[in-house]
């Protein structure tokens, strides 16, 4: 066995001869974790650095991000770098709808999270305005070292999540606040 | 519901209308193209017929901001023009501002300049040529030589503390002498690139496929580009070597010895080409800077001017004029005179202009960018007209269009 | 041989007659006040001309003197001769009630988008531009922003009050 190899850590359970019996959300929640796919909505400078986070220096891919899927419809994380302009508002909408169930959001960036330091007639002040955000990523732009820290953080949202949260009374409220349907 | 032979049926028909052109909506979120632009394209099967074009969806009133910040705040909005070069864009405004306050710049500070702007230059040309390849299937040149990139943020975060939008430099000079990391730097910059560029130029510039795809794709002849208002690699590939470095010298580029390579179709191959040697023109121009600093006398980095640029603290605390003139400049209650003033500077994709209308007041009355993207994208659907839709995709690219240039 | 700005306007002058009135310039770029039936005529001389090759529309925008009665809204025109380097400028201006144009797109087709983006900022209408409409704002957007009546930051926004921020 090559001691250079790294595992994750096996969620709690009982071990015994030839079954290991946890918690399926566990179990789920690593799989999901390890495999990312994320969607790179990159508009302007964040996207540079995001470039940079996705080349082999700060290389993304070790997170089990290698495939950047560019259609929603099998991405798994929303990634929205870079302002968003009011112009571009229903795009990203029609974007974040188009995804199917899990799915995240991470904005990364001052503009994506909060407008930034354009705060004018038109630009969007934060897209938490028109879709729900897990994780915001400050910074202008955010070194790649704190983008990897926002995946991160995603990740830990994502092992720890129930599987029974899509369909409960809390997330269900929420995305009639932002008119999802 | 029709079944399968009746469709084919009316397909072979004689007597049906003519079919009409397809529309392809090459979307503001595509994977290929650089920034949020979108395309409706009018399509034959796979030949392009026109194309109309919507932009926009970035904009961000950088004009509007302008006439409310005072002159040292917007280099900050100048950073996110063309991100990719941002030291280009900030040097370019203090130029301007220069100009308008007439200011004398040290031949030190004017040498330490062209070296930053020479790094920039190199820094976007690489990105433009390995997307470039991305576009045509080739991600290893990518990889290999955003590697190179980093190298240059490192020199940039040694110069100013930030890798991408640098907010570098004040009106005046620089806001802090180059440390002596960051020649060795650059030194060791100097060694290391040209290995790493010659692999790129040799698995792109004689590759049978790479060159197949991009010879005679996206061709302008000259009248039309100069019709148009291209500037820059774009226009040198067309054939004319209109440079600002050399026709309108700033920073002292007149002492510096570079040539200006000039392609003759105007289309991919020659866009890609003319911008690889622009690099190899730009390392040479980094070394020419960095032997002209030596000669310099040691540890200037500013002009002189106590009214424009701040005083050192030990003086602010000491003598009563060096305290007002430091609370004036903070405040940005400068003596600006009225007048109106335009600069352009050599930017990567072209002329990047400011034009600066001052009213005495310490912001600007009126601020415009002329961009070079804005003004040479137009061209677009006359260039990708009669063309496939993966040439589209190519020419694109080889435009080097960054959207936060495109709409300000 | 530098040329100077003199020699352009004689020459213009001998050409054309009395077109424009120069106004001063501190920082040496020939800079003159044209009237709007005047533009066309001028820049398209200029375009034609052999001696000097003024063959680049270097960028053109708006300004917005809400001062000037009569004379509120104009547009600046930079144009450059690459071979004589030689750079020109010119203003032109109308009334807010009524501001018109002429369109340069026959002469230049760089000038197509530049108009679109001075008509989308300050609401300058150019005779004969073959599509004007909005470019960089919304298609929906009936105001002008540029104009210096138009507030810079949305008033219907939620989270930053100017009460908190000291406006």
């Amino acid at each position: 066995m090559n001691s250079q190899i790294q595992m994750t850590e096996a969620p709690p359970g009982v071990e015994g001869q030839g079954f290991f019996a946890t918690r399926l959300d566990s179990v789920v929640g690593l799989a999901r974790k390890n495999s990312i796919w994320p969607l790179p909505f990159a508009t302007s400078c964040c996207g540079i650095e995001f470039m940079a986070t996705m080349a082999s220096h700060y290389d993304l891919a070790r997170f089990g991000s290698e495939r950047m899927s560019f259609t929603p419809r099998q991405a798994d994380l929303l990634m929205v770098m870079g302002t968003i302009a009011k112009k571009m508002g229903p795009v990203l909408r029609q974007v974040y709808e188009q995804m199917a169930e899990p799915r995240w959001v991470i904005a990364v960036g001052a503009c994506a999270s909060s407008g930034g330091i354009f705060d004018t007639y038109s630009v969007l002040q934060g897209i938490d305005l028109i879709i729900p955000v897990d994780v915001y990523v400050p910074g202008c732009p955010p070194r790649p070292e704190q983008i990897i820290d926002g995946v991160m953080r995603i990740q830990d949202l994502i092992g720890k999540e129930s599987i029974r949260r899509r369909n409960s009374e809390e997330y269900k409220k929420l995305m009639e606040e932002y008119m999802i349907k | 519901m029709k079944t399968n032979l009746e469709y084919k049926a009316e397909f072979l028909n004689p007597d049906m209308p003519e079919i009409p052109y397809s529309t392809l909506n090459l979307g503001p979120t595509h994977p290929a193209t650089h920034g949020i632009f979108q395309n409706v394209l009018k399509m034959d099967g796979e030949r392009i017929i026109s194309g109309e074009q919507t932009i926009g969806y970035i904009h961000r009133a950088f004009e509007k901001i302008a006439e409310r910040r005072p002159f040292y705040q917007i280099t900050v909005l100048t950073d996110r023009l063309n991100y990719c070069s941002a030291p280009i864009n900030n040097i370019g405004w203090h130029l301007t501002v220069e100009k308008l306050l007439k200011i004398e710049i040290p031949k030190r500070v004017d040498y330490m300049r062209v070296m930053v702007m020479e790094l920039a230059r190199i820094a976007d040309h690489l990105i433009c040529n390995s997307i470039l390849g991305v576009d045509t299937g080739a991600l290893t040149g990518f990889t290999y030589v955003y590697q190179m990139r980093e190298k240059i943020y490192e020199i940039y975060e040694e110069i100013c503390g930030a890798r991408l939008t640098t907010n570098m430099g004040r009106v005046g000079g620089f806001e802090r002498d180059f440390t002596p990391k960051v020649f060795d730097l650059t030194r060791t910059f100097l060694i290391e690139f040209p290995k790493v560029w010659r692999q790129f130029e040799n698995l792109l510039s004689r590759n049978r496929i790479f060159m197949d795809r991009t010879i005679g794709t996206g061709p302008i002849s000259v009248e039309r580009a100069l019709n148009y208002g291209f500037t820059g690699p774009n226009l040198r590939a067309a054939g004319i070597d209109y440079d600002i470095r050399s026709s309108d010298p700033y920073c002292s580029y007149e002492e510096f010895k570079f040539d200006i390579p000039v392609g003759t179709t105007g289309d991919t191959y020659d866009r890609f080409v003319v911008r690889n040697e622009e690099i190899w023109q730009s390392l040479s121009l980094v070394e020419q800077a960095m032997q002209k600093i030596e000669t310099c006398e040691n540890g200037i980095f500013h002009a002189d001017e106590d009214r424009y640029y701040l005083p050192p603290k030990q003086e602010v605390y000491r003598n009563m004029e060096a305290l007002i003139y430091h609370f004036k400049i903070i405040m940005g209650e400068i003596e600006a005179p009225k007048g109106e003033v335009y600069k352009a500077v050599e930017g990567a994709n072209g002329e990047l202009g400011f034009y600066l209308i001052s009213d005495g007041g310490r912001t600007p009355y009126r601020l415009h960018f002329r961009r070079p993207c804005f003004v040479y994208y137009q061209a677009f659907p006359e260039m990708v007209q009669g063309q496939m839709l993966s040439d589209a995709i190519v020419i694109m690219s080889s435009m080097n269009v960054i959207a936060g240039e495109l709409d300000s | 041989m530098s040329i100077t700005n003199e020699e352009i306007i004689s020459y213009i002058e001998t050409n054309l007659g009395s077109v424009f009135e120069v106004q001063q310039d501190n920082y040496g770029v020939l800079t003159a006040e044209v009237p709007v039936h005047q533009l066309y005529k001028l820049v398209n001389f200029l375009y034609k001309d052999l001696t000097y090759k003024f063959n680049n529309l270097v960028t053109l925008c708006g300004v917005h003197y809400p001062d000037n009665k009569g004379k509120e809204i104009g547009a600046v025109y930079h144009i450059q001769s690459m071979t004589h380097r030689i750079l020109i400028r010119f203003k032109v201006f109308a009334p807010i009630e009524k501001p018109e144009l002429p369109s340069l797109t026959g002469i230049y087709a760089a000038a197509n988008w530049m108009e679109r983006e001075t008509y989308d900022f300050y609401g300058i209408q150019f005779l004969g531009h073959p599509n004007l409409k909005r470019i960089l704002n919304m298609d929906e957007m009936t105001d002008f922003p540029m104009r210096k009546e138009f507030p810079l930051e949305d008033p219907y926004r939620q989270d930053k009050s100017d009460f908190h921020f000291g406006r």
